[in-house]
């Protein structure tokens, strides 16, 4: 039973996905009630897998091992620790929220509307459950068609430019990640004979040498920061964001967005232990320039939506600062943050969607004194916002003050700069909340507003609820993660014992960032064979 | 050491495919005389293709040559034999409707189809250098008049003119190329000239001769499988021939002329230690030039000539990587190529009944309204040209690379995977235009008769299933390089 649980969390959807298609096109109601049945099952195997999960366990649970391409030695490899554990939750969650916030916003395309969104559930639950790294890039591509056609057909007036856009960003930085994976799978084989694709056989074989490590990295870091998105690889989010559809922003942001620092946490840093020590810094000031740009960015923003795309820039911000702090409270802090950002972000893309589907537009000049008029509307914007400030007794306290301890550990300056982060986000969040909830009613459309439904009410209470959960009691969280952040961290704890005993490092060596031409990669790599 | 003497036997076991084929095509020329027994053509033909077929899979497995050693039989041959019918089959089932429609619909057509394939077969079970020109010739002749069949069309005699002058003119180089191999090694065959091949590199005259026939005859296959210089004919053409055989083009001579020049340069002059970077060169011209004019085609017949001469391209990454993993890559990559290359030429076919359609971009718009599941296949079949996974366009790309990158050629494969990311933004403009484009004008539907759905079924299943069960293939293709003769 224990080994077939995440073939069936992965791959339920899809069995959604062959039922649609034997429902008549015009039948949206059947076509809705089979996809809301299957998110349902989706989420019910999850909370079967979460509550089998054992937390004091280290190492990979519920693996499944099976010969796949065995010419290639690519294997059907799923496992999961805590991190993987609570994404594969918050995915689960999100997609059914989805289904129900979509059930009136969605007017044409039903069916292939719904075909693409639980495509996409199967994709994003594969990528965090893959353990075989051609597993691993098949379902990070794979999703990107279903996303593609989200934000494509169901998107806002720009919404094939943001589409190709979206698609052509993330196919840069996946295909120099499929080179440098082609390249570790034929070093392992020169080291032990075996084809493998296995990330753990990988992360158990002694580390390539420093300059490999760093081309790598670079090539996979290149993938995954454009996904995050860190800073300066973010100019997609923003249009992907504004022109998909409420739905479409909510699993960008709350699910794909994750799949780049679960790239970073699963692969990277076990992988090139090295590499990771000796990027940190910069990738540090990246997350911090990330922080401090996607907060002043979201500041002018007039759009509701594009402020809330340009607020995750700067969240994302301090999901890698924590990550690369490479410390328990640090990592830890942000892998929750990582929890965080997809319930309190996807909560005001939702909030958003809500009151665009009234109004049919998100300007914040076109709002004011919805308070008035809309009261519960005005109260679950409140908690949303306030958890996405991160003010304490929310879930984004406990996750942004965990990555500032750990960050202050590391380099006191960079804590403080991102606690000014933090002030920033307070100030740009209050001040559109204020322009949008509060005053009076200055626009006469806004008088005939009706307050949220059933439906609508329904889709933002368990939301609620995963706030005040992790913000007054996070532990059963904080357990199921802290072993995973302990082995991920034991992997670079021989590396920086080395950096911290050799304080001048050939630095000159080092490239900036990986932001270097591709055949610059090539020729380093051949100059070092 | 090759034993000469059995290979003078002459076993007809080692022909059979053909033989069906021959049989079935003079069958064909004498329906076609009468005019009650003319439309039995396609399903004749398609019996013909149907019992080479089971032919060849009975041949799995042999090893043998015979016919004075002009005919060798080993898997190699027989797997893209089977490439070469399968093609066919899919073709004639796109075939007929379309004829029908474009009152084109001659059994001479099957017959020159019939014929062509029997000259595919004939260039790639030989190890002699004059049999594989002869069964070029077998092979280009009739697809000269398939090009011109539709005879009333301007544009497709001209494509039918293009294509005899160039293929002329590539055959001049081959057989230059073939005499200078001859007066190097006074044989034409292969597997004698590999016996010697050292002593004659080095040896002075020789060595020029065989280095400069080895350059002929690649001059002349390159113009066969469109490498870049060699490539101008190729968007003329594919966009003035009837569709399906276009379709045809695309695939089959295509995958005949690298057969023959993996047997020529994996074979017989691996001997040349430049190779590698000779065809790393074509190999980084041919993608990149196909894609970047793919980019800017407004035409979906068009970008997908160039696209095909840009897949040409990856499979010449194979060559040069050279050796068992390249053969392997480039025939898994053939094998997946034609079927999901035959079906985005499928399903512009079947837009291509309707009449006045000329499969620009914009008269796509609205496809997926009135043809969801047409839509559905086609954007398929786009992502499979691009390489996105779970399609076995991934997979076939993923292998080339890997071969290219065991071979330490990663240069190479960088620039290959920087040209497939160029290459996603236009197939996507495919999906972009019949998916999200929303126009006035209705889109006037087509008729999806029973052959053409098979068709892109077979193809849409194939595509799909091998990229996500890939091993039989890889199998197969791994097995197919062992019986190099």
């Amino acid at each position: 039973m224990d080994n077939v649980l995440l073939t069936l969390v992965t791959f339920f959807p899809i069995l959604g996905v062959i039922l649609l298609l034997f429902v008549p096109n015009k039948q949206h109601d059947t076509i809705k009630g089979v996809s809301l049945i299957i998110a349902f099952i989706t989420l019910l195997i999850s909370i079967l897998i979460y509550a089998a999960f054992d937390p004091l366990a280290s190492g990979m649970q519920f693996e499944v091992n099976e010969p796949w391409v065995t010419s290639l030695g690519i294997n059907y490899h799923l496992g999961i620790d805590g991190i993987s554990l609570l994404l594969i939750a918050l995915t689960t969650v999100l997609t059914i929220l989805c289904v129900l916030a979509s059930w009136r916003s969605i007017k044409h395309g039903v069916k292939g509307f719904y075909i693409s969104l639980l495509m996409l559930t199967t994709g994003m639950i594969g990528v965090f459950c893959s353990l075989d790294l051609f597993l691993f890039y098949v379902f990070w591509e794979v999703m990107l068609i279903p996303m593609y056609f989200i934000i494509g057909v169901w998107g806002g007036p720009r919404r094939m430019y943001a589409a190709i856009k979206f698609v052509l960003f993330t196919m840069f930085g996946s295909l120099l990640m499929l080179v440098a994976l082609l390249y570790i799978y034929f070093q392992y084989q020169a080291f032990s004979g075996e084809f493998t694709f296995d990330l753990m056989k990988i992360i158990a074989a002694p580390p390539l040498s420093f300059q490999e490590q760093l081309w790598l990295f670079g090539a996979f870091g290149l993938a995954f920061a454009i996904k995050v998105p860190l800073f300066p690889f973010h100019t997609w989010l923003p249009d992907a964001h504004v022109q998909a559809p409420t739905v479409g922003s909510v699993l960008l942001a709350g699910v794909l967005l994750k799949m780049g620092t679960y790239g970073f946490l699963r692969i990277c840093i076990p992988v090139f232990p090295d590499a990771t020590v000796a990027y940190l810094p910069y990738i540090c000031i990246l997350a911090l320039i990330a922080i401090i740009y996607g907060a002043l960015v979201s500041m002018v923003q007039r759009d509701i939506k594009s402020l809330v795309a340009f607020s995750s820039v700067s969240h994302m911000g301090f999901v890698m600062l924590g990550m690369f702090t490479l410390n328990l409270q640090g990592v830890e802090g942000s892998v929750l943050q990582m929890l965080n950002h997809g319930i309190s972000t996807g909560a005001l893309f939702l909030i958003v969607g809500m009151i665009y589907e009234r109004r049919h537009t998100r300007m914040i000049e076109d709002f004011g004194g919805l308070a008035k008029v809309m009261p519960v509307f005005a109260t679950f914007f409140m908690i949303f916002t306030l958890s996405s400030i991160g003010l304490p007794l929310t879930n984004g306290f406990v996750g942004e003050f965990l990555i500032l301890l750990g960050a202050y550990k590391l380099n006191p300056v960079y804590a403080i700069v991102a606690a000014s982060g933090v002030i920033l986000a307070a100030c740009y969040m209050l001040w559109m909340y204020q322009r949008v909830v509060f005053g009076k009613v200055t626009n006469p459309e806004n008088q005939k507003l009706t307050d949220l439904t059933g439906r609508e009410r329904l889709v933002l209470i368990p939301l609620v609820l995963l706030v005040f959960w992790i913000g007054v009691y996070p532990m059963p969280f904080l357990d199921r993660i802290e072993p995973a952040v302990k082995q991920t961290l034991t992997y670079v704890e021989a590396a920086q014992v080395v950096q911290n005993s050799n304080e001048f490092q050939p630095v000159e060596t080092v490239a900036l960032e990986p932001l270097t031409a591709d055949d610059e990669t090539e020729k380093q790599m051949d100059d070092h064979r | 050491m090759v034993d000469y003497v059995s290979t003078l036997s002459i076993d007809f076991s080692l022909i059979y495919p053909e033989i069906a084929l021959i049989i079935g095509a003079f069958l064909m020329l004498g329906v076609a005389c009468s005019r009650r027994l003319a439309p039995m053509a396609p399903n004749l033909a398609l019996l013909t293709y149907v019992v080479s077929l089971y032919l060849i899979l009975n041949q799995w497995g042999l090893q043998g040559a015979g016919f004075a050693d002009m005919v060798v039989c080993d898997s190699f041959a027989i797997m893209f034999k089977a490439i070469f019918v399968v093609a066919s089959i899919v073709t004639i089932l796109l075939a007929q409707y379309y004829l029908k429609t474009k009152g084109i619909d001659r059994p001479e057509f099957y017959v020159l189809m019939l014929i062509s394939t029997v000259g595919m077969m004939a260039m790639t079970a030989t190890a002699d250098l004059v049999v594989m020109l002869i069964g070029l010739e077998v092979m280009s002749l009739p697809l000269y008049v398939l090009a011109g069949f539709n005879r009333r069309s301007l544009k497709s005699n001209e494509a039918g003119v293009k294509y005899f002058m160039m293929g002329a003119f590539a055959s001049a180089f081959l057989l230059l190329g073939i005499a200078f191999i001859f007066g190097a090694a006074e044989t034409t065959n292969l597997r004698r000239i590999v016996t010697d091949f050292s002593y004659l590199l080095h040896h002075q005259t020789s060595g020029i001769y065989l280095i400069s026939g080895a350059v002929l005859v690649f001059i002349g296959f390159g113009f066969k499988i469109a490498a870049v210089p060699f490539h101008s004919w190729v968007p003329d053409v594919y966009e003035g021939a009837p569709t399906p055989v276009t379709a045809f083009f695309s695939v089959a001579p295509k995958a005949a002329a690298f057969a023959v020049l993996l047997r020529i340069f994996v074979f017989g002059f691996s001997g040349l230690s430049e190779l590698t970077t000779v065809f790393s060169v074509f190999a980084v011209l041919t993608m990149s030039v196909g894609n970047i004019l793919a980019l800017r085609q407004d035409n979906v017949k068009r970008m997908l000539a160039y696209s095909s001469i840009s897949h040409a391209g990856y499979i010449m990454v194979a060559l040069a990587v050279g050796g068992p993993e390249g053969v392997s890559a480039a025939i898994f990559y053939i094998a997946s190529y034609t079927m999901f290359n035959l079906g985005a030429f499928g399903v512009v076919t079947v837009l291509e009944t309707r009449s006045g359609c000329q499969s620009d971009y914009s008269e796509l718009t609205g496809l997926s309204k009135a043809h969801p599941y047409l839509a559905c296949v086609f954007a398929l079949f786009m992502f499979a040209l691009a390489g996105f996974p779970p399609t076995v366009g991934f997979f076939g790309k993923f292998y080339l690379f890997s071969a290219a990158i065991q071979a330490n050629l990663i240069w190479l494969t960088i620039i290959g995977v920087m040209n497939s990311f160029v290459s996603v933004y236009f197939y996507l403009r495919v999906v972009k235009v019949s998916f999200f484009d929303t126009s006035e004008k209705t889109f006037s539907k087509v008729r999806l008769t029973p052959a053409i759905v098979l068709a892109l079924a077979l193809t849409a299943i194939a595509t799909l299933g091998i990229g996500l069960f890939p091993h039989q293939l890889l199998r197969l293709s791994q097995a197919a390089i062992f019986g190099l003769p």
